[in-house]
């Protein structure tokens, strides 16, 4: 495990370096800028043996990036702008008797999709055919991506229901508690941690983090019969804070976690990559626990209480500060657990990954019903699954958030209480 | 360090055409929350439709400047039609989480690859402020130390900020804008008047739109260029902050607001870039420091919000919430 771990982390390093002494620029740059989009890979033949001393080229409008593979067969070219390119191997750079893979397109064109680092994968060998994925196929592999997915989100957007079920704030900081999650495992790890211990202080970070926002911000402000709106607008002033404090310490480039790089394995029908699977199981697993805290347990439902009526719930002996408390950190940490998750899902580590995907959690926790837990679930799993389908059936990938936001407005119009909520709370 | 510098810059930045812009989206934001209540988080939105509206009709169609505003201006009424159906409504809180993701789905669409050719995907458009800078009447030379191109479009910005003022006061002190600020304190109320609040609010979210739109274009005309960078969520997030450091129900707030906005970020730019270069501060790179400031605008808009909700010139009883 350690030896995988040190391994990547090396091909990290040697990655790196190489990126920037063979990225030219169309014009010289005003400094010795690096770009923060880059295309990359790793060349390997049909044994997995890498191939050294390939030329690759990149090209869109005035623009050209060329890389030469290194030792172990990676290359990266840095762009300045993500969108479409044209990216082309020198086959005559190939060394003697490997060849492209039947089918395989040369040069291929490629496109970004919301993050700033794009794989391309050359097949070589022989007998190697590229497969041609047909629709049903296709179609499960992302449904069970968009499941996982889906399944992440919820994690975050449970936390922010049970918030603003508890106190009524719709909390703008929520994307920057994703955020955090993502981050300190970046950060542990850098310190040569071991791989659970990141985990475990990342979670613990992302708890401490809700607490400490609860008592130090939002229980002073209730205190003081601080209004909703108000709230909010402060939750904004401390999402912007917040992302740019991490982006003072963090930088502005994309980091990768330990074991970011997987191969998809086959499940039956479909083809997963491990780290997806492990995603959909973690998360599974912690959405089960939540729904059985909140429904069988004396804090589950003294939260229900709370959620329903804080005036009712404090006059039967439920003690809502400290409920709202615990709220706050259970939602700090599972708001964490879905910005690891996160980060390996895309993958990468940015300061704002977790603003990102904000209004996807928005939308999961309105498409749900605002303030109902389930709902929020529910909601979740359905933005997830549908940002991956849209995909499949021909939005282009760099629009496949618009689905999402899309499909939350027209629930608005004709059901905005959501799936869940009741008519009531809509006023 | 070069005070001197320093404090030109930053007061350059006071009538700068970026300034302006500003103020008049952050007015179009007054008339939404200040004067109706209505919390718009998508006021990026409306200026990237102005912006958009603009340039690709110049572009792509070839239009004169003034068709080339129209379109705009009618993008923008569309573009809050479509928000307001929806949302008017609901809760306020609904129509945030709706604006925001319409701006959003704004800043994708023109992102997107797939219509590169109208919208220049991630690259943006550029060369369509020709049809303006046709129209200068002012001849070449120097004024206050501009030349007529740069002297022209700050004109016509701060003239669009004064007359668009102007129209808010008119609006706000009419038995219109009485009704307006009558559904902000209580709804129900106004209702019960036999009022067609829906209606008040549609209006209200139109007309700040179409202020919106304008500042979208005095935004990109005088960068000669439109990126949906420029377009995300972070320039709605400073323009509630210069609208609250002004005050929320003024007319003056939001000018002055921008102005103080720009003005602070500039100074506290020059002074951290000073203090580095000066290596009087090592523990701070120049790209730290720019981040830095925003992480100050950040902490700025939580405290004016928890201890001076009503902004610099605004009356606490006027406020949008209680």
């Amino acid at each position: 495990m350690g030896a995988i771990a040190s391994a990547v982390v090396a091909i990290l390093l040697v990655a790196a370096p190489a990126s920037q002494a063979t990225t030219p620029s169309p014009t010289p740059p005003p400094s010795n800028q690096q770009f923060q989009n880059s295309i990359s890979g790793f060349l390997r033949d049909d044994t997995r043996a890498p191939l050294e001393g390939v030329t690759i080229t990149a090209k869109s409008g005035d623009f050209t990036g060329t890389a030469t593979s290194g030792a172990n067969g990676s290359w990266r070219i840095g762009v300045p702008t993500q969108g479409t390119y044209e990216v082309e191997l020198d086959e005559s750079t190939l060394p003697e008797g490997i060849k492209l893979a039947e089918g395989q397109a040369n040069p291929r064109t490629v496109t970004f999709s919301q993050t700033s680092n794009l794989s391309v994968i050359f097949a070589f060998g022989k007998g190697i055919v590229i497969q041609q994925q047909d629709f049903g196929q296709n179609l499960l592999n992302r449904l069970v991506a968009g499941l996982s997915f889906g399944l992440l989100l919820a994690l975050a957007s449970v936390g922010l229901s049970l918030i603003f079920g508890t106190t009524g704030l719709t909390n703008f900081a929520h994307g920057e508690m994703v955020t955090l999650g993502a981050v300190l495992v970046f950060a542990c790890s850098a310190m040569n941690l071991p791989f659970w211990l990141a985990i475990i202080l990342a979670l613990v970070g992302g708890g401490l983090f809700g607490w400490a926002q609860d008592s130090g911000l939002w229980r002073p402000l209730r205190r003081r019969g601080t209004g909703l709106v108000p709230m909010m607008i402060v939750s904004i002033g401390l999402a912007l804070a917040v992302r740019y404090i991490i982006q003072f310490y963090f930088g502005g480039a994309t980091q990768q976690l330990p074991f970011a790089q997987s191969t998809e394995i086959q499940i039956g029908p479909v083809s997963i990559s491990p780290n997806n699977l492990w995603s959909l199981v973690i998360s599974a697993i912690v959405i089960v626990l939540i729904g059985i805290v909140l429904l069988k347990t004396r804090l589950g439902k003294a939260t229900r209480a709370v959620a329903d009526n804080p005036a009712l719930a404090a006059a039967s002996g439920i003690d809502v500060d400290s409920v709202i408390r615990i709220v706050w950190i259970v939602g700090g940490v599972l708001a964490s657990l879905g910005g690891i998750l996160w980060a390996y899902y895309r993958p990468g580590v940015t300061f704002d990954m977790g603003s990102q995907i904000l209004l996807l959690i928005f939308a999961g926790v309105t498409l749900g019903g605002l303030g109902t837990v389930f709902g929020a679930l529910i909601g979740s799993v359905i933005v997830g699954i549908f940002v991956e389908l849209t995909t499949v059936f021909g939005l282009a990938a760099d629009l496949k958030y618009v689905g999402a936001l899309f499909i939350m407005i027209v629930v608005l119009l004709f059901r905005p209480q959501g799936i869940l909520g009741r008519r009531e709370r809509v006023g | 360090m070069d005070f001197g510098f320093i404090l030109s810059s930053a007061a350059g930045e006071i009538f700068s055409p970026t300034t302006a812009a500003y103020a008049l989206a952050a007015l179009g934001l007054a008339v939404h929350f200040g004067y109706s209540g209505l919390l718009n988080f998508g006021q990026a939105g409306f200026m990237a439709v102005g912006a958009y509206g603009f340039a690709i009709s110049t572009l792509s169609f070839g239009v004169p400047f003034f068709v080339g505003l129209l379109i705009a201006v009618v993008g923008s009424v569309l573009f809050a039609l479509i928000l307001g159906i929806p949302t008017l409504r609901l809760r306020a809180d609904y129509l945030a989480i709706v604006t925001i993701a319409a701006a959003e789905i704004v800043r994708y669409v023109v992102t997107t690859n797939q219509l590169t050719a109208v919208t220049g995907s991630a690259n943006g458009l550029a060369a369509f402020e020709g049809g303006f800078y046709d129209m200068n009447p002012f001849p070449e030379g120097s004024y206050f130390g501009m030349n007529n191109r740069d002297f022209f479009i700050r004109f016509i910005g701060w003239g669009l900020v004064i007359v668009c003022c102007v129209i808010v006061w008119l609006l706000m002190r009419s038995p219109w804008g009485r009704v307006l600020k009558g559904i902000r304190e209580d709804e129900n109320a106004v209702r019960s008047l036999g009022k067609n609040v829906y209606a008040y609010k549609m209006q209200a979210l139109v007309i700040g739109g179409i202020v919106g739109a304008l500042a979208g274009m005095v935004f990109t005309l005088p960068r000669g260029a439109v990126q949906p960078a420029n377009y995300g969520t972070e320039l709605t997030f400073f323009l509630w902050t210069c609208l609250l450091l002004g005050g929320m129900a003024t007319v003056l707030g939001p000018v002055i607001g921008a102005m103080i906005f720009w003005v602070v970020l500039s100074l506290t730019q020059g002074i951290l870039y000073g203090l580095i270069e000066s290596g009087a501060v090592t523990w701070l790179t120049t790209v730290q420091a720019g981040q830095l400031r925003y992480i100050l605008v950040g902490i700025a808009l939580m405290l004016l919000m928890i201890f001076r909700p009503q902004g610099v010139f605004g009356n606490k009883k006027e406020l949008a919430f209680a």
